[in-house]
C-alpha cells in the first residue's frame, strides 16, 4: 500500500445559508483547502466530490461543483452519490493505482431549503417502507429506545454526550450549535421524538469541506506534519431494520478491524453520529474507552453538513494529528438510516 | 499500479421500455446473477461492490445503493456508488477496476442500472434552478445546436445521421439484449420517421430503457484460476470540464480529447483507427458518431462523416462502431456506460455471440455525459499486459 496523507482541511462556517447556494459556499473552502495544501492546482492529480441531488431538488446538482473548481484545462474528476467521506476512499483508492499522487476531496450540502428528516426517508426501500414514511428522527428514536431498553445507556447518559457536545462545539468556530447546556437542564426539556430531545438531534446545517491527500515524499514536502492514513475501510449492514439489533454497530466494528485498529486505542475519535445514542452504539462497537477524547470539535451535534459531516470528521481528525495535538486519531462516517453504513479511517503522524 | 485488472464476467438484462416483471431490486440482480454465472463465482467470493447510475430523480429512491445493498450481496461489504452524469457507467468500471489495481481488493462486481419508466427523464432533466442556465428540452433538445454546429463546420451531407442510425439498428438485430429492435428496418424509414430537434429524427434517438449492466473484476492470480477467458484493462482514463464559458468547444470538447490521449499513452495506442479492433462509445444521437470519431482521434478534424459514408464504422468495415447497437438501440441511461465498457470486453472475449467481430483483440469503451463534458474510457484486450 502507498503511503497517504491528509495535508491541508478546510470547511464553511456550518448555518443554515439563505443567500448563498452551494458553489458560492462550496468555492472559498476549495481555494483553501488548495492553498494550504501548498500543491499547485494544476499539479493535483484527482477531484472526487460527494454530494446528493436529493438535497438540491436537481438532477446533476454536482454539476455546478466543476465550475467552483475552475477545471480548465479539463481535470481527472469523479463524483459519488454519498458523504464525502467515501469520495476521499475513492481518490485514496486512485492514489494506490499509482493513477494520481494528490487528489482534492470535497463535500457539500444545503439540507435547510427543503425537510431534511422528510426528504431522508425517500433513502428508504421504496415497496415496503418508504411508503409508511417513517422519518430519520423517528427511526433513530426507535434505534434510541432499542437502545435504553438493551440497559447498556440511560437518557441521562445520551444528555451527557450532548452537553459534551454543545461545551466543545462552543470553542469550534465552524460548529453550528454554539449554546452550551447543562445536562440537568437538557434534561428538562421536552422530547422531540421519545425518547430523544431536540439536543440529542444534530442541526440542520449548510456548507461544504475540502480535504487534500498527497502521498509520500510530495506529503513529507508540501506538510510537517501529514497526517497518514494507516487504514480506511467501509462496510454496510441490511437495509431492513427488523433484521439489525439497532443497539450494536457490526459494520463498524467490522470496518474499524479491516482498516487495522486493533488493541491500541486512538487518542481523539471523531464520530459521525448525527444522534446522542448513536454516539453511543459507535464507542462500543470501536471500545473506546474513557481515556478517548470524542468529538472534540462538537461533532455532528455541533454541525451537521448532510453530505460533508463525515468528510469533517476526517479532516477535524486530521488536524488534531497536523497540530501536535494527538499521533493516532480515528474518524468515521455513517450513512443511511440507523447507522447502516459506515466508514473508519486511522490516521497516525509520521 | 499495483495489479493487473480482468473482467472475468459479464452479465446485462434484457433492454426494455418497461421491465414491470421486476422491482429495482430484481432488476440489478439479473444483472448481476448473470455476471457472477459467467465469472463462476458466486455471491460469497465477492470483496466489494461498486454501483453506478444516473440522477436518482430518474426512479425517485435517494442513494438507493443503501436500499439495494442486500439485493447486491453487499451486506458485510463495502459498497459505492458513482454518479457522474450519463458517463456513470463508464466512472463505475473504471472505480471499481481501480480496487483491483490498487491491490484493495481481489474480486469485485461492479453494476450500474437505471429503471427509467419509475420515472420520466425529460421531466428530471429539466427542474429549473435559480440563478441557472435553464434549457426546458431534455437531452436532444440540448444536444442539437452543437449537432448543427458540427455540419456547419465539417460541411457534412444531410444523411450522414440516418446512415449512422441504419447501422445500429441493424448491429441491434444481432444483439439479443437491445431494446429496440426493428426487423426490416429501411434507409427510408430512418429518414421519413418525425422530426424530433433538427436535424435529430425520432430514429435517430436513443429510446428510454429499464436495464442493468453488470461485471466481475478481478486481478491476475484469480483471473489465471477462474478458467474463464479474460479481457485484460490496458488503461483507464476521466476528464471533466466545465458546462459552459466562452470560447468552449461543445463540438469537440478539449476533455474528450484530453481523456483518449491519456487512454492512449497508457495503451501503448499511436493510432487508434489501426490498433482498435472495435470501439462500443456514447452515441445517443445519431451525429454523435461522426462526432466522437474525431474527438477520438479515430479521424482528422471535419472527416469524421467520411468513415460513416465510407461504411468503415459497419460490422464489416475496417473499424466498427458499435456491433451491439449501441445507445441508439438501448438506453438505460445510468447502464449505457457499462454496457459499452461490458461490450468492449465481450468482444475480446470472443463471447459477442452474432455481433462479434472475428478476432477482436484490442477494443475501446467510451462513455460521456453531462454537457459533453464528462468522460470515461477504457481500452481492453484479449492479451494480458
Amino acid at each position: 500500500m502507498r503511503e497517504v496523507a491528509v495535508v491541508s482541511f478546510a470547511q464553511s462556517a456550518a448555518r443554515q445559508e439563505r443567500a448563498r447556494n452551494e458553489v458560492e459556499i462550496l468555492m472559498p473552502v476549495v481555494t483553501q483547502a488548495v492553498e494550504e495544501s501548498g500543491i499547485p492546482r494544476h499539479e493535483i492529480g484527482f477531484t472526487c466530490s460527494g454530494s446528493c441531488d436529493y438535497l438540491a431538488g436537481q438532477a446533476f446538482s454536482f454539476v455546478s461543483a466543476i465550475d467552483a473548481l475552475g477545471a480548465w484545462p479539463p481535470i481527472a474528476e469523479s463524483h459519488v452519490e454519498m458523504d464525502a467521506a467515501w469520495a476521499l476512499y475513492e481518490a485514496w483508492a486512485k492514489i494506490q493505482c499509482g493513477m494520481a499522487d494528490s487528489a482534492l476531496v470535497f463535500g457539500f450540502g444545503k439540507s435547510s431549503p427543503g425537510e431534511i428528516r422528510d426528504v431522508l426517508t425517500l433513502q428508504l426501500d421504496p415497496y415496503y417502507l418508504a411508503p409508511l414514511w417513517p422519518d430519520t428522527v423517528s427511526l433513530a428514536a426507535i434505534q434510541a429506545r432499542v437502545l435504553l431498553e438493551s440497559g447498556k445507556a440511560s437518557e441521562r447518559d445520551l444528555a451527557e454526550v450532548a452537553a459534551r457536545s454543545r461545551r466543545d462545539a462552543a470553542a469550534n468556530p465552524s460548529a453550528h450549535q454554539r449554546d452550551p447546556a447543562g445536562v440537568d437542564e437538557l434534561l428538562a426539556r421536552d422530547y422531540l421524538v421519545s425518547p430523544l430531545r431536540v439536543h440529542d438531534c444534530a442541526p440542520i446545517s449548510d456548507g461544504a469541506a475540502a480535504v487534500v491527500l498527497a502521498a509520500g515524499d510530495l506529503a513529507r514536502k508540501v506538510c510537517d506534519r501529514p497526517a497518514w492514513i494507516r487504514g480506511i475501510d467501509h462496510r454496510i449492514e441490511p437495509h431492513a431494520l427488523g433484521l439489525r439489533d439497532l443497539a450494536t454497530s457490526p459494520s463498524t466494528r467490522l470496518a474499524a478491524e479491516k482498516a487495522g485498529l486493533g488493541s491500541v486505542p486512538p487518542e481523539v475519535a471523531e464520530l459521525h453520529a448525527p444522534f446522542t445514542s448513536q454516539e453511543l452504539i459507535l464507542r462500543e462497537a470501536l471500545s473506546l474507552d474513557a481515556g478517548v477524547r470524542v468529538n472534540p470539535s462538537g461533532g455532528a451535534l455541533g454541525a451537521n453538513v448532510v453530505m460533508a459531516a463525515g468528510l469533517v470528521r476526517i479532516g477535524e481528525a486530521a488536524r488534531s494529528i497536523r497540530d501536535g495535538e494527538a499521533s493516532r486519531a480515528l474518524a468515521h462516517a455513517t450513512s443511511g438510516p440507523c447507522l447502516q453504513q459506515n466508514l473508519v479511517c486511522l490516521l497516525e503522524a509520521e | 499500479m499495483a495489479e493487473l485488472c480482468g473482467v472475468i464476467g459479464i452479465g446485462q438484462t434484457r433492454y426494455a421500455a418497461k421491465r414491470g416483471d421486476l422491482s429495482l431490486a430484481g432488476l440489478v440482480r439479473e444483472a448481476a446473477l448473470r455476471a457472477l454465472e459467467d465469472s463462476g463465482l458466486e455471491w460469497k467470493d465477492i470483496d466489494a461492490v461498486v454501483l453506478g447510475k444516473a440522477p436518482d430523480m430518474f426512479e425517485g429512491v435517494m442513494m438507493p445503493e443503501i436500499y439495494l445493498a442486500d439485493a447486491l450481496g453487499a451486506v458485510g461489504k463495502p459498497i459505492l456508488r458513482v454518479h457522474t452524469a450519463g458517463s456513470v457507467g463508464g466512472a463505475t468500471a473504471i472505480v471499481a477496476a481501480s480496487l483491483v489495481q490498487g491491490g484493495i481488493h481481489e474480486r469485485v462486481l461492479t453494476v450500474s442500472f437505471e429503471k427509467q419508466s419509475e420515472s420520466n427523464a425529460m421531466w428530471a432533466l429539466s427542474l429549473k434552478q435559480p440563478f441557472q442556465v435553464h434549457a426546458n428540452a431534455g437531452a436532444g433538445g440540448y444536444f442539437a445546436p452543437h449537432i448543427r454546429e458540427y455540419i456547419h463546420r465539417s460541411k457534412a451531407p444531410d444523411n450522414i445521421g440516418i446512415l449512422v442510425a441504419y447501422k445500429d439498428r441493424l448491429n441491434a438485430l444481432k444483439n439479443p439484449y437491445a431494446h429496440l429492435q426493428i426487423p426490416g428496418v429501411t434507409l427510408e424509414q430512418i429518414e421519413q420517421s418525425p422530426m424530433l430537434w433538427e436535424p435529430v429524427r425520432f430514429l435517430e434517438s436513443c429510446p428510454s430503457s429499464d436495464g442493468a449492466c453488470a461485471m466481475v473484476l478481478t486481478d491476475e492470480r484469480n483471473a489465471a484460476h477462474s478458467g474463464r477467458s479474460v479481457a485484460w484493462v490496458r488503461g483507464t482514463a476521466m476528464r471533466s470540464e466545465p458546462t459552459m464559458f466562452a470560447g468552449r468547444d461543445e463540438v469537440n470538447p478539449r476533455a474528450g480529447r484530453d481523456c483518449a490521449r491519456d487512454l492512449y499513452a497508457q495503451a501503448g495506442i499511436t493510432d487508434p483507427r489501426r490498433d482498435f479492433d472495435m470501439a462500443e462509445i456514447y452515441v445517443p444521437f445519431s451525429w454523435f458518431e461522426p462526432m466522437w470519431m474525431e474527438n477520438l482521434g479515430f479521424a482528422e478534424e471535419g472527416t469524421g462523416w467520411q468513415m460513416v459514408e465510407s461504411g468503415a464504422t459497419m460490422l464489416e468495415g475496417d473499424m466498427p462502431v458499435n456491433c451491439s447497437g449501441g445507445v441508439l438501440s438501448s438506453n438505460a441511461i445510468g447502464a449505457s456506460g457499462m454496457v459499452r465498457f461490458a461490450e468492449a470486453a465481450m468482444q475480446v472475449r470472443g463471447d459477442a455471440g452474432e455481433h462479434q467481430i472475428d478476432g477482436a483483440r484490442l477494443a475501446l469503451g467510451h462513455a460521456y455525459g453531462g454537457g459533453s463534458q464528462f468522460f470515461s474510457m477504457w481500452a481492453v484486450s484479449s492479451e494480458k499486459p
